[in-house]
């Protein structure tokens, strides 16, 4: 597949000598080519492709429903669906995005993939069970879509109880057995994350020694294996009630339909963390290297995720301020989700002045990662009027909230997504892609995001409720705004996938560190070995040890 | 609801949407701020720090305490302030107001059901007096529902199984949307309706003539209910005086009950319904379960069980409940 001829790049005392420089290098990608030593493989690189290409389908999946729903939108009266198939669309575009795709994608992927390298290891701790995380994700997904698409499921993602069990006749228990599979997958892929951090650290990377990214992946991991359970067992109760009539949350069996949106959230409001944390990483590593600086404030940037994987179990009240909850339980959860929000103000902050005095450099990861920075503090600000009770009241469920999270989830988490795809995609391929097509690409994102979102915030201020087929003649303009944009933005989607395509093919050389960036994984070759070092490395140079003012003397020749 | 192409601001019909507002826009005035210092901050950087552009780098920073700080406390402040404005609003909005015209709202897939005091029933409409608090007591007959006014700025969930309850003052009259909020279902985007606001001299003839839908007087919510309780026989048992085999309701609501497992709790809305439709949850001191098993959930729905709770009620209540009479003349 590849025919690298062994790079020099700075500090590859790790590389193993050629024999002969005419022979291919064997790496990770072709070391065997047949189907079985992909579909059996162990190697955490390879696992971490498997990941790649299935989250791709998921993806495009639950993309193609989001179309559908925006499409739909277009008419106060709908055109295409009937209210039934329209429910079902929403219900299937939350579903995957949500267990396929936000919770899964950075860690499955580049998790998987960078640990391991960033670390100085030569696998995960547990090469067989991250085999089994990915196969637990593969038959979840593929039961959830094939439920959602041809039986239906129209209970949208929060399966709000009595509705989702008892008086929903779509396919909702296979949904839930789906999103309970993958729920596993998650955390094997969780436990795997941490046994390795805690015990693989090659020789000196001490823990002020670890990149940004690690930390934040190890401090998702812990809030997936604390709530990950609570939300398979809740889940799972539904489907004990809707299957077998054992009343938990349906009054009519005795059940409390409130206690399901407690126990619902006291995982969900982490699992906000557990998609946003990894992009987070992600952002650090970025910036860190298109500014050829350490993160500023490194200690608070690391421990303030772990902060945030902490308090974010305290907070889920805040979904709830209008479903019979007390106002003093309310007062505890406003004024915790108010605290929880100041770490990430602060790591935004740190973000940006991680640039002053650095070298920057606007590759297509780091357009990415600017852009992160915009729509990530749009999301995080607008949190502030959910927090406070007195205007959720006015637009909780509204268009207001679907503004929000999607700054927060796809403005976040995807925005960093791209951008880890970008970084690592040299290094994981060993080829480059098209870089001006890149990062105008990236621009597009960025605009088709904000064209298709921020309309939103305005509907859901003068009352339009979400999940709503059907709606009121007022608000078609902002409808029509939106739709326009995620057209943009859906073009700005797929472009990637064709370059990337086409640089396996015809893409450069890479090179061991096209960007010049610091880190253990930047020290093997592209695509890595299959055992990714030769040599166990041995730490000793500080995390993030840029020197923007000698790249610069250097780079422009003077002084 | 304007007639302009763009409307930017949802109509204020409400005591609580000026107020609601104005926290909205300074939320919204942080907001554009924060969002526009950052983007700033990052374009200036990345201008005056452009790789290959002549710039002092020299000593570069990678920690400073003095600076995390202020950037810690600012936006800690800043949030403070938001939460105790919000909530003293909040706290507000969700405390019942001692007098106030009550409505009975009943949420159902997928339409609205109103109960007037006097008798005057709705659907998909309610009509409300400006200028006087309006408070709903509601309930769900299957699913979980949200009672959504944007013009008021109120909403709030009706749950299956217990009472819930909002009030707001509206203002202006005229005629609002009402919205489900929470998703119920198929048709859950055309369980909406109108708030009808006005003012109080045009409510006062509606109420005469008995809202729009009835040419006789009907019965009121009491009346309803103790014709109810009457064809039920529900008497046989609960009489003025406690008998062997019931307690009296005289008095009931509020009072507080003892059960024979020595548990107590005071008797309110939620208790009555309980006791209505799964009288043995709770077994009052003194009695066994002798209730007639036609009295349970299926027999009677939330309609009738709203009437003889008001009829419970007009037998008089211990000290004053959750829920308060209307005023005067409007019963
Ligand atoms: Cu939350
Ligand atoms: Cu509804």
């Amino acid at each position: 597949m590849s025919d690298v001829i062994i790079g020099t790049g700075k500090g590859t005392a790790v590389g193993a000598p050629q024999p002969d420089p005419n022979t291919p290098r064997v790496n990770y990608l072709n070391v065997s080519h047949t189907l079985s030593s992909w579909l059996l493989t162990k190697d955490h690189k390879r696992i971490a492709m498997l990941y790649l290409f299935s989250i791709s389908i998921f993806f495009a999946v639950g993309g193609a429903a989001a179309g559908m729903v925006r499409a739909e939108l277009m008419f106060p009266r709908g055109s295409l669906l009937q209210s039934e198939g329209y429910n079902r669309m929403f219900t299937a575009h939350g579903v995957i995005m949500i267990f396929f795709f936000l919770l899964v994608a950075i860690p499955a992927v580049f998790g998987n993939f960078l640990i391991p390298l960033m670390i100085g290891a030569r696998d995960l701790a547990f090469p067989r069970l991250n085999l089994l995380s990915w196969y637990l994700y593969m038959i979840a997904g593929t039961l959830g879509v094939t439920a959602m698409l041809f039986g239906g499921v129209d209970v949208g993602w929060t399966f709000y109880t009595p509705l989702s069990s008892m008086y929903s006749n779509g396919q909702v228990t296979i949904a839930i057995l789906a999103a309970f599979l993958a729920g596993f997958s998650s955390i094997a892929t969780a436990v795997n994350f941490i046994a390795t951090i805690h015990k693989m650290r090659a020789p000196g990377m001490t823990w002020d020694k670890l990149p940004l990214y690690v930390w934040g992946h190890y401090a998702t991991s812990v809030i997936i294996i604390l709530g990950t359970p609570v939300v398979a067992m809740t889940l799972l109760l539904v489907v004990l009630e809707r299957t077998f009539g054992i009343g938990f949350f349906s009054p009519e069996l005795g059940g409390d339909p409130v206690l399901f949106q407690h126990m619902f959230w006291f995982y969900s409001h982490p699992a906000v963390y557990i998609m946003i944390l990894p992009g987070f990483s992600v952002i650090s590593e970025i910036i860190a290297c298109f500014s050829r600086k350490k993160i500023f404030g490194y200690h608070f940037v690391a421990y303030s995720s772990m902060a945030i994987a902490g308090l974010g179990f305290l907070v889920w009240g805040h979904h709830m301020y209008v479903s019979s909850q007390s106002m003093y339980q309310g007062t505890v959860f406003s004024l915790l989700s108010f605290l929880v929000a100041i770490p990430s103000a602060v790591k935004v902050f740190n973000w940006c002045a991680t640039m002053y005095k650095g070298s920057v450099w606007l590759a297509s990861p780091m357009i990415y990662a600017i852009s992160f920075l915009g729509l990530f503090v749009i999301g995080g600000l607008t949190g502030m009027y959910l927090a406070a009770m007195a205007t959720d009241v006015h637009l909780t469920a509204t268009y207001f909230i679907v503004a929000h999270f999607h700054y927060v989830m796809v403005g976040g988490t995807v925005t960093a997504f791209m951008g880890a795809l970008h970084f690592w995609w040299p290094k994981m391929t060993g080829k480059m892609y098209p870089e001006n097509i890149a990062r105008y690409n990236a621009l597009i994102v960025f605009i088709g995001f904000n064209l298709t979102f921020l309309p939103q915030f305005v509907a859901g201020y003068l009352g339009m409720p979400r999940r709503y087929h059907y709606y009121p003649a007022e608000y078609q303009p902002w409808m029509i705004l939106s739709t326009t944009g995620s057209t943009v933005l859906g073009f700005g989607m797929i472009v990637p996938v064709f370059y990337l395509l086409w640089s396996l093919k015809k893409g450069k050389d890479a090179g061991p560190n096209p960007w010049g960036a610091k880190g253990l994984e930047w020290e093997t070759e592209s695509p890595p070995d299959p055992h990714n070092f030769h040599h166990i490395p041995v730490v000793t140079a500080p995390v993030y040890d840029y020197d923007a003012e000698a790249e610069e003397r250097e780079l422009q020749g003077e002084n | 609801m304007g007639n302009s192409w763009l409307t930017f601001q949802p109509e204020k019909a409400s005591s609580f949407a000026g107020q609601v507002d104005a926290l909205f826009y300074v939320i919204t005035a942080l907001t554009i701020f924060f969002t526009a210092a950052v983007g700033i901050t990052i374009l200036i950087l990345v201008n005056k720090y452009k790789r290959g552009k002549k710039a002092d780098r020299s000593n570069p920073v990678h920690d400073h305490q003095l600076i995390e700080a202020i950037w810690t406390f600012t936006p800690l402040v800043m949030a403070l302030a938001i939460f105790v404005w919000s909530t003293n609003m909040y706290i507000h909005m969700r405390t019942m107001p001692k007098h106030s015209y009550e409505a009975y709202v009943i949420g159902k897939q997928w339409m609205w059901h109103i109960q007037h005091p006097n008798g005057i029933r709705e659907n998909n409409e309610l009509t409300v007096p400006a200028g006087q608090p309006v408070k709903l007591t509601m309930i769900s007959q299957d699913v979980i529902h949200a009672f959504y006014v944007p013009a008021f700025r109120s909403q709030y969930h009706v749950v299956p199984g217990r009472y819930t309850s909002m009030w707001f003052t509206p203002t202006k009259p005229g005629s609002y949307h009402i919205f489900c909020n929470m998703l119920c279902g198929t048709q859950h985007s055309e369980m909406v309706g109108k708030v009808n606001v006005l003012s109080p001299k045009d409510f006062a003839a509606w109420l005469d003539k008995s809202g729009n839908r009835f040419t006789e007087t009907p019965k009121t919510l009491a009346q309803a209910g103790e014709q109810l309780f009457n064809d039920m026989r529900c008497g046989t048992c609960h009489g003025v005086e406690n008998t062997e085999r019931g307690p009296s309701l005289h008095n009931l609501l509020g009072s507080t009950r003892v059960f024979t497992n020595g548990a107590t709790q005071v008797a309110d809305e939620d208790y009555l319904r309980e006791s209505m439709i799964d009288p043995f949850a709770r077994i009052t001191k003194g009695y066994s379960n002798t209730m007639p098993v036609y009295v349970y959930k299926k027999q009677i729905n939330e309609e009738q069980i709203r009437n003889i709770i008001e009829y419970i009620k007009s037998l008089g209540t211990t000290k004053p409940a959750s829920s308060q009479p209307a005023p005067a003349g409007l019963r």
